[in-house]
């Protein structure tokens, strides 16, 4: 059977997400669609930026790359084009992918590299101290808007699409099987795949806006209005490899 | 599980299924006990999972896939 213990660094173990956090389960569905896949640790590189979400790193025994916030998909994009043979895996979080590093995000995308993004989206900025994020709820509370958020949120999928993502994605923490299946699918797209994870901060955010239990969290997941599933697959020239043929031309080699 | 993991872990055991709890990874989020359709599980006073009925476990591996601790494994 299935062992997660063996993809750990045991030394850093257990994690610190806070009881009932859906991080845990994504990392679970992350690295059954590595098994899943065969892929060797030592051919995966990830890479994360800061928050809850981007911890991740520490904890698998993979090539890591702890990043700055907002940043991953640009230390991920200069990897990629240094050592194209390794999956590279990108983690991040709502804040950091999508206020803090949204304009690397839609660069990524509009150059179509070989990267897979997985963006956790748990509504909240929670380890920095419950501030809003662009995917917080309108009329929810977080300590910057302690009278309601009158902010209209993002759809990341439709954002990634738009800017010329080649696989979208979007699945949640409740449906974590069809989730391993979307990270598996979007890891052996060639080109950019982006996969939203839809996910719970019962501790910062649940509590402050009375969201139920962990476990009543994850169940309100499921009834998203949101599309989940692969939304959007498309083909088109790689980057690394466009950046080869250059190469080669500027070298008189075509 | 690896066996340091392993040796570490209370077992619950049928013919049909092995339940393995690592308590000391578990934080008490109770989310195995709720999707538990088959109420194999329950809180401890110490806020730590565990098997109350392993005879009733059909291998749904709803709590092993949902435990955000990988705390509960089932084999
Ligand atoms: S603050 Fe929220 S997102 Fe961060 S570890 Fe705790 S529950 Fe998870
Ligand atoms: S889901 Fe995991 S951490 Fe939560 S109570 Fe059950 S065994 Fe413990």
């Amino acid at each position: 059977m299935f062992d997660y213990h063996e993809y750990f660094r045991s030394e850093m173990m257990p994690h610190m997400w806070c009881k009932g956090c859906g991080n845990g389960i994504v990392l679970k569905a992350l690295l059954r669609a590595i098994h899943r896949l065969g892929l060797s640790k030592d051919r995966i590189a990830m890479v994360s930026g800061i928050g809850c979400s981007s911890r991740l790193t520490g904890y698998v025994d993979c090539n890591t790359l702890h990043t700055t916030h907002g940043r991953p998909l640009a230390f991920a994009t200069g990897l990629k084009l240094a050592r194209p043979e390794l999956t590279v895996i990108v983690i991040t979080g709502d804040g950091d992918g999508l206020a803090i590093g949204g304009n690397h995000l839609i660069h990524t995308a509009r150059r179509n590299i070989d990267l897979t993004c997985l963006l956790f989206n748990n509504q909240i900025y929670g380890m920095t101290g419950g501030q809003l994020a662009p995917t917080t709820p309108e009329a929810l509370f977080s300590t910057t808007t302690p009278y309601g958020n009158i902010e209209p949120n993002f759809d990341a999928c439709r954002l990634v699409q738009a800017a010329g993502g080649t696989f979208v994605a979007r699945g949640t923490v409740y449906r974590a099987i069809p989730l391993e299946k979307l990270i598996a699918e979007g890891i052996q797209h060639k080109g950019f795949s982006f996969i939203e994870v839809l996910t719970t901060c019962p501790e910062i955010h649940g509590r402050r806006n009375k969201l139920g239990t962990p476990a009543e969290m994850l169940q309100a997941l499921a009834k998203t209005t949101l599309p989940t599933g692969v939304i959007h697959q498309a083909s088109g020239p790689e980057y690394t490899e466009a950046y080869d043929g250059i190469i080669a031309k500027a070298q008189g080699r075509t | 599980m690896n066996s340091l993991v392993h040796q570490r872990c209370r077992v619950y055991t049928t013919e049909k299924v092995t339940i393995r709890i690592l308590e000391e990874w578990c934080k008490g989020c109770e989310i195995c006990v709720d999707v538990c359709k088959k109420h194999c599980l329950a809180m401890d006073i110490l806020g730590k999972v565990k098997v109350v009925n392993v005879e009733a476990c059909n291998k749904c591996l709803l709590c092993d896939v949902l435990c955000p601790d990988f705390a509960i494994a089932i084999e």
